[in-house]
């Protein structure tokens, strides 16, 4: 295709998107419905994989220790938690340094329990061979002296994980259903469209226009749709997940896990959305015009 | 052996292509049969050449056929058998993919115009031209010298709408002419029209055919191929009756 036909194309799509006025709107609006389910349905799913995925491979067993052991006592503690079967290495955080992981995850405010205020353990950081050991090396490590609790993730995370899987798959099936929606609601109102102008196409094909040459303008305006149908979602995708991101942060942050940062994935889902938007557009177009085009 | 038999088979198509020897027949129809629906016969072994430069009339009464033996020339019908050549291409084996090039070789008028309504003027003759990827420059300055052969040069912007039935058409020919086609069909162009405006029509088509174009007008308007003197081929019961140069036509139903 020509450079110029395609400029001829694009202008051509924007005009009669424009000329359409109200079944325009009418075809974002379904392209807008669908993709703010799907939006915040994969929001959903992929932080739920996310963090399905931290806590299966968690082979982490934190061992808090007492607060008035010595150094020694430390030691001899570590002594005995390396001859546990399934330890594979151990490692100290103080509670100072406990205390600035929690500073650098969830903000300055935190800095004021420097120092003594710290109400924070020392604790050693178990890693396990694999994420099933985590429990008997955590049931094994807290019989033993100087130790104030153990927390771990690992294998108790089983039954989470079933029910993950569940959420996954149906998550998956929905989103699939309703994009299959979308396109035939598109598709149908883009139908419309054309068969209010089946007039004009049948001209078009009288004064040689190909295929091709007749389809172009038309997908190019379902994309459109689809593209500008997608600003709405992604809008609120980004907000809502921005807001969602800094309530959950304070209350999972005991737990050690973390929802997807907003810096990356709000990115990768709002191109997303806007690629599902521009597709779904272009082949409910697409598919529409098919039938108009049989000579 | 009835009239139609004679007529098509007989002497009087000889001397007529005999006069034109030497010129390249641009139209071709060899005993073409249209059915429709299985039964009803539209066209009933059609065989006639059409050359390079003709005027011709294709008339006879509503129903007679006229319509389907002008379809079938830009391949908007199918013969259901025989075999027609327009232009170097054979209708009856063209496939699909094909179609837009052949009618890019051709201007077709049509008695309702086939406006785009939602494009101006300009942009009416310029679609022709567009489809086949002409680059802007040339676009502009075809469709100018179109519209000015047309008389419409000032009604350029205007929308289809805000024009008289005789300016539509004035428009439709131009955009059937912008291609520079070897062929013209239109079929019944002066059909919605009353006789002033009709004639007007009428002299812009001679102007084409002047230039070299081929024109095949089917018409039921007497007074025009009265007028308009040209080669005359008159369908009945879908056979051709009569295929007579610079022939006349007397239609009980004609408007004039």
């Amino acid at each position: 295709m020509k450079t110029v036909t395609l400029k001829r194309h694009l202008k051509e799509s924007l005009k009669s998107l424009k000329r359409n006025g109200w079944m325009s709107v009418a075809a974002v609006s379904a392209v807008t419905v669908t993709l703010i389910l799907v939006g915040v349905l994969l929001s959903i799913l992929l932080n739920i994989n996310k963090i399905a995925h931290d806590v299966e491979n968690d082979v982490q067993v934190r061992v808090v220790i007492d607060r008035d052991t010595t150094k020694e006592q430390q030691a001899q503690l570590k002594a005995k938690l390396q001859k546990i079967d399934g330890v594979q290495k151990i490692s100290f955080s103080s509670k100072k340094n406990e205390l600035n992981n929690v500073v650098g995850t969830y903000g300055k405010e935190f800095q004021l329990f420097k120092g003594d205020d710290n109400p924070l353990y020392d604790i050693f950081i178990v890693d396990t061979k694999s994420p099933a050991e985590t429990i008997s090396v955590a049931k094994k490590a807290k019989k033993l002296q100087y130790v104030y609790d153990t927390r771990y993730g690992g294998a108790s995370a089983k039954k989470l994980f079933k029910a993950v899987a569940a959420i996954q798959r149906w998550g998956l099936v929905i989103s699939l259903l309703l994009l299959f929606v979308a396109v035939f609601l598109i598709s149908n109102t883009i139908r419309i469209t054309i068969l209010s102008r089946s007039n004009e196409i049948a001209i078009m094909r009288l004064v040689g226009a190909t295929n091709s040459y007749i389809r172009w303008p038309f997908i190019l305006e379902g994309a459109w749709t689809g593209f500008l149908g997608a600003i709405l979602p992604i809008v609120l995708v980004d907000v809502a997940y921005l807001w969602l991101y800094e309530v959950m942060s304070s209350s999972m942050a005991s737990t050690g896990y973390h929802l997807l940062t907003p810096g990356t994935f709000l990115w990768q889902i709002d191109l997303l959305l806007a690629a599902i938007g521009i597709i779904i557009g272009a082949l409910g177009s697409g598919l529409s015009m098919s039938r108009f085009l049989k000579i | 052996m009835d009239l139609s038999m004679l007529i098509s088979n007989g002497n009087y198509k000889k001397q007529i292509q005999a006069k034109k020897k030497g010129r390249n027949s641009l139209i071709e129809y060899k005993d073409v049969v249209k059915k429709y629906d299985g039964d009803t016969l539209a066209n009933d072994h059609i065989s006639l050449k059409i050359e390079q430069g003709d005027f011709v009339y294709v008339v006879g009464p509503s129903g007679a056929g006229k319509s389907t033996f002008i379809k079938m020339m830009y391949h908007e019908e199918i013969p259901t058998s025989g075999h027609i050549k327009v232009n170097d291409y054979n209708l009856e084996s063209m496939r699909n993919h094909e179609v837009p090039f052949l009618r890019r070789e051709l201007g077709i008028v049509f008695q309702d115009f086939k406006l785009l309504p939602r494009l101006t003027v300009f942009e009416n003759v310029a679609y022709a031209l567009h489809v086949i990827e002409k680059e802007p420059k040339e676009v502009e300055k075809r469709v100018a010298h179109v519209l000015d052969l047309v008389g419409l040069a000032d009604k350029k912007d205007s929308f289809p709408d805000a024009l008289s039935g005789g300016e539509q058409q004035r428009v439709a020919i131009a955009r059937a002419i912008a291609n520079k086609p070897t062929i013209l069909i239109a079929d019944e162009p002066t059909g919605n029209l009353d006789p002033e405006t009709a004639r007007g029509i009428m002299d812009i088509l001679e102007k084409v055919n002047q230039e070299g174009t081929t024109i095949v007008m089917a018409t039921h308007n007497s007074f025009i191929v009265n007028e308009y003197r040209h080669r005359v081929i008159e369908i009945s019961d879908g056979k051709i009756v009569r295929d007579q140069e610079e022939g006349d036509y007397t239609d009980e139903n004609s408007h004039a």
